[in-house]
């Protein structure tokens, strides 16, 4: 089955001939209809995908992803076909234009498969909160795939999709890499645009590719990554060439254990698994040892802060007069982050939280050029534990924060990670988190490849019991 | 001696009116108790020093973007497109709600 088939795979398949991209399309679609009863991972389906791949088939190859079918988080806006944020708020939403992510990838000849799943406006580590049904992790459906980005996490790994696009404002992307087995990789905040993304934490939102392998993300990171006029935080910096840095070796390269990451109530399985990665590290020349950090703890309240304060600005726009329905459609979660934004960030209380939050994360960023200055990448684990069951998030105000805890430091840095799997646990995918410097993109595939093709995780597929 | 929450039903209930949210009286006595949890859990940034320290209000260093002052007709919409995902529309302008009645 060529839905099956990584990036890599498609495309030299389809330069040679050998598939056509209206069969792989087909086959991806096919796919979603038998298995996404049981998974939920797209909100949406794109009904003119076949007919755009046949196009692609009679004409000439023109762009370096010609032919591919991508499935798209639904906070990306796409011209012409329903955005919703997995909010009923935006039930009916046609974007008239597209994101940055979304036109960079038409242009090199892709073609948008769906809209995926998420926690309603990204606030989550579920895809619980979606107004659209959760989510399930095809590894065992009793179980989340994390969030926000899970029905982009879930389409890779059950194999409804070649690509995902995910974005990560704190674990987003990662989180839901480590929980379904697949890998997701965060960018550098500013290296890839936010323009025509539903915004949520300005200063932390971050779109990345979700993938089945390292080099199908160091692939789509090539597309996505560089200045774009209509947002005015992305770097002027040139992007790096991600694909050269597969296969390069990584002999003394030195990464760092963050040992405050290993939380005393983990799980030993857990522990064991990222000290065992170290050991695979180890044996391919890297130079290892355990680094400390500044307490990941701080992070959560830091987090938690600037993402509600700037949530409550960024969600303040929906007035149900330009587009969408009014504000009574915000779900639990929404109204929570908003009320509690505006809290922050008011007459009174925001010394004390959102600029105190702001100082603190300052001190974040210094501990990272600290740590930065003898380690050229840090480890640890994803998330503390594997996957949790259904409704492990309900009554959970700060579940997300609290699971992201790991992620959380880095990511308010505005420092690029990478998830890939790294074993098991009570059958469930872990993953191992390896971050960098900012614009370490090419340190961190490279790493995170040499690791991939020293194990055989990558090849291990969930297996679906389905009617067919 | 026991600190003040900081919440009260009365406080959620002024943020809530600020945030433009209809909340029913549970969902006041429901998110009043929760802030109130969420705040003992992040007042640990008390015990940071940060006495000294600059706000983090940028993390990539950029500073004074511009662009040129060109018109970019890619960016713009037609009125037509502009007012296609608006509810109500009154001939090619939004229809907003009365601001000295309610009505």
């Amino acid at each position: 089955m060529t839905n099956e088939l990584t990036l890599k795979e498609s495309l030299r398949l389809l330069e040679q001939k050998e598939i056509s991209s209206y069969e792989l399309t087909v086959s991806c679609l096919a796919a979603i209809k038998r298995i996404d009863n049981k998974i939920n991972a797209f909100i949406t389906i794109n009904n003119n995908a076949s007919e755009i791949a046949k196009f692609k088939d009679d004409h000439k190859r023109v762009g370096k992803l010609e032919g591919i079918p991508i499935a798209f988080k639904d906070n990306f806006l796409t011209k012409g076909i329903r955005t919703t944020a997995a909010s009923r708020l935006l039930d009916d939403y046609i974007p008239e234009y597209s994101a940055t992510v979304v036109e960079r990838l038409l242009s090199e000849g892709a073609i948008i498969l769906g809209k995926t799943n998420m926690d309603a406006w990204a606030h989550g580590s579920s895809t619980e909160t979606s107004d659209y049904g959760a989510t399930k992790n095809p590894w065992n459906t009793n179980h989340l795939p994390g969030g926000s980005s899970g029905g982009s996490a879930a389409a890779v790994v059950a194999d409804m999709t070649i690509v995902s696009i995910g974005s990560e404002t704190a674990g987003s992307i990662r989180q839901p890499a480590a929980w379904t087995g697949c890998v997701g990789l965060k960018p550098t905040y500013g290296r890839v645009s936010r323009y025509g993304v539903v915004a949520m934490g300005s200063s932390l939102d971050s779109p990345g590719p979700m993938t089945k392998t390292v080099e199908d993300a160091a692939i789509i990171l090539d597309v996505l990554a560089g200045k774009d006029l209509y947002d005015s935080t992305t770097s002027g910096r040139p992007k790096d060439d991600y694909v050269s840095f597969i296969g390069k070796d990584i002999r003394g390269v030195r990464i760092g254990i963050a040992s405050e990451y290993l939380l005393p109530d983990m799980s030993k399985d857990v522990k064991d698994l990222i000290i065992s990665a170290a050991g695979v590290l180890e044996d391919l020349g890297a130079k290892v040892d355990y680094v400390k950090t500044m307490n990941p703890l701080y992070a959560i309240s830091v987090y938690t802060i600037v993402q509600r304060s700037e949530v409550s600005s960024n969600l303040s726009r929906y007035d149900g007069i330009r587009y969408g329905n009014d504000r009574g459609h915000f779900g639990e979660e929404a109204k929570r982050r908003i009320m509690l934004g505006n809290f922050s960030l008011s007459e009174g209380y925001a010394e004390k939280y959102y600029k105190n939050a702001l100082r603190v994360r300052s001190l974040f960023i210094k501990d990272f050029e600290r740590v930065f200055k003898s380690y050229d990448l840090v480890i640890g684990p994803t998330s503390p534990g594997p996957a949790l069951k259904l409704g492990a998030s309900r009554n959970q105000p700060m579940f997300g924060e609290m699971e992201d805890i790991l992620i959380e430091p880095s990511t308010i840095s505005g420092l690029p990670g990478i998830s890939l799997p790294c074993g098991f646990v009570d059958g469930l995918p872990i993953g191992l988190d390896i971050f960098g410097p900012q614009f370490s993109e090419g340190k961190i595939i490279q790493v995170a490849h040499a690791y991939e093709q020293a194990t055989d995780w990558h090849t291990m597929k969930p297996v679906l019991r389905t009617n067919s | 001696m026991k600190n003040k929450k900081t919440f009260t039903e009365d406080f959620t209930a002024k943020i809530a009116k600020l945030s433009k949210l209809d909340l029913s009286e549970k969902e006041i006595n429901f998110f009043t108790k929760q802030f109130n949890d969420t705040l003992s859990i992040i007042d640990n940034l008390k015990k940071v020093k940060t006495k000294g320290i600059k706000e983090a209000f940028n993390i990539t260093g950029l500073k004074n973007v511009f662009r040129e002052d060109k018109i970019d007709q890619k960016r713009i919409l037609t009125q037509e497109e502009a007012l296609s995902n608006a509810k109500r529309t009154h001939k090619g302008y939004f229809v907003v709600k009365g601001i000295f009645d309610d009505k």
